[in-house]
């Protein structure tokens, strides 16, 4: 996509200038970011880079030590509980470890933004679970528990719920982590259907570089608090930065260290 | 080497952001039961019921055990020392007294300190480290209004009712003692146990018993909802909000004690 035809388009999520300190240490330093209507993109990077943070404030769940997040068209910065509530209805989140509600049946858990939100008669809302489910692959698992499924369906039941309320933008938080190769690429596979079949813009946190080039339209390199390099796939697989490199080939060796240790490794030796 | 005054600066300062914290969940609990059905959000009724259930009628059979028990002890016990002044009837009304004022509202409040506080804190840490509860709020379900206004009115129904029913069952036991043991007249126990019983006996202690709720109940969530770290985490956040609802539970006793007995209300 060239910048041009970017420029045209409607930006759905605006970060501007986004600082994250925990105590000392600074997690996210000057993040800077574009996402544009209908487009899937991916941030990706290395354990640890503060991707993951970086989504917890795009959706608000953490707030920035400084910088600005537009959601929307709104500035959610600094809003809490009910003015941040109406912005989280358009947005549905999938979660790393799916975070379904325990005590509830997969339908109740499709179902409870649907109960919760709106004035829809039970069996409207039971067509629509249905709907979500078949969706996802997941038509008739309606009255089991999350503990009697597997992780990928687990993973898929989450992305029904978020998407229950037909939300503008879906959040993935590592959606194929912890999962078999088939399975991750059936998310994968999930991910751009839905994207295409309901036309959401689509936020990917990943570090699988399998599932980043198959589904990303744009990726976003993170790498120590900082963002590297915006493109598409094409764009970052010519990347000449060698931090991307290293990472797009999971290399061992190059600029990014492993060893994170501090101090003399010959004083801790001889000590 | 730790600076002492620096790390007992840092100690304070930690307890008073956790104090604030709860206060805060407090105000927020208050405000959603009064805004939220104001407002169409009230909290759903088949999960308060749901609390009530699991927090009241499934705590009666232990309940039921501890109480009569104590009253078996407490009619022994005074007994014991009644007998050389020869006023062994005074048994009844030393039974009934303690139960209501304060062995019953306190014992009660400890079993379910350990069988629901601990089970709350449990259920909401493993929602928090499981991302549960970042999923409510993702969703846009405020856990104060979700989780916490539930257990908490819960708790303060149930537990003022777990209390009078201490109270009976531990007159019963003292009358176990009494009929069985000293060969008092069952009829004249029963009468002269209600008879001495007064009225701020009775209020006091289910005062007693709101304020134990209101600590448990705000205690376990706000340790659960705290929880940090994994199913370790979990295991030591569950601990801790129980060794803190006990000691908060015979920290309030002695202060609302204290207030009852120097004010004359």
């Amino acid at each position: 996509m060239s910048d041009k035809a970017a420029n045209e388009r409607e930006v759905v999520i605006e970060v501007k200038d986004l600082v994250r300190r925990f105590g000392n240490r600074t997690v996210l330093n000057g993040i800077n970011l574009k996402i544009y209507r209908g487009e899937t993109f991916v941030i990706m990077g290395g354990s640890g880079c503060g991707k993951s943070t970086l989504l917890r404030h795009i959706i608000g769940n953490l707030k920035p030590t400084s910088g600005r997040v537009i959601l929307l068209g709104e500035d959610i910065t600094d809003r809490y509980g009910s003015e941040l509530d109406k912005v989280r209805k358009k947005i549905g989140m999938s979660f790393q470890s799916s975070a379904l509600f325990d005590s509830m049946t997969v339908g109740e858990n499709v179902s409870l933004p649907l109960r919760e939100h709106t004035r829809l008669d039970k069996s409207v809302i039971d067509i629509m679970v249905t709907m979500k489910l078949e969706l996802v692959g997941l038509r008739g698992f309606e009255n089991l528990l999350p503990s009697e499924l597997s992780g990928g369906m687990k993973k898929r039941v989450g992305l029904a719920r978020a998407i229950a309320m037909d939300p503008q933008i879906i959040f993935y938080d590592e959606p194929t982590a912890g999962l078999d190769p088939i399975v991750a690429a059936v998310v994968d596979k999930l991910i751009v259907d839905l994207s295409k079949k309901l036309q959401v813009t689509s936020v990917v946190v990943t570090h699988d570089m399998k599932s980043v080039m198959s589904i990303a339209d744009r990726i976003a390199m993170l790498y120590e608090g900082r963002v590297l390099e915006v493109g598409t796939p094409g764009e970052i697989t010519n990347s000449r930065n060698e931090i991307v490199q290293q990472f797009i080939n999971g290399s061992p060796d190059g600029p990014v260290r492993f060893f994170q240790q501090k101090g003399d490794y010959l004083d801790d030796l001889t000590q | 080497m730790k600076n002492p005054i620096r790390e007992t600066g840092r100690v304070t300062l930690k307890l008073m952001a956790h104090v604030t914290a709860i206060l805060a969940l407090l105000y927020s609990t208050i405000s959603w039961s009064v805004m939220g059905p104001l407002r169409g959000k009230a909290a759903r009724r088949q999960s308060i019921f749901e609390q009530m259930v699991f927090a009241g009628v499934q705590s009666i059979v232990i309940v039921f055990f501890i109480s009569l028990f104590t009253g078996i002890v407490i009619a022994m016990q005074s007994a014991y020392q009644l007998k050389q002044l020869g006023a062994l009837i005074y048994v009844a009304p030393m039974v009934s007294i303690s139960m209501a004022r304060e062995l019953g509202p306190v014992f009660t409040a400890l079993v379910v300190t350990g069988r629901v506080g601990s089970a709350i804190t449990a259920e909401l840490g493993t929602m928090k480290v499981s991302e549960q509860i970042e999923a409510l709020e993702t969703i846009a379900l405020d856990p104060v209004r979700f989780l916490v206004v539930p257990r908490f009115w819960a708790l303060m129904i149930m537990l003022p009712c777990l209390t009078v029913m201490a109270d009976l069952v531990g007159i019963l036991g003292g009358l176990i003692v009494g009929v069985f043991n000293l060969e008092l007249n069952a009829y004249r126990y029963i009468s002269f146990s209600f008879d001495l019983l007064t009225w701020k006996d009775v209020w006091t202690g289910l005062l007693k018993a709101s304020a134990f709720a209101g600590v448990i109940s705000l205690i376990s969530c706000y340790v659960g909802l705290d929880t940090r770290g994994g199913a370790e985490g979990v295991g030591r956040a569950t601990t801790l909000s129980v060794v803190i609802s006990f000691i908060l539970i015979v920290l309030v006793d002695c202060v609302l004690t204290g207030l009852f007995y120097f004010s004359n209300v």
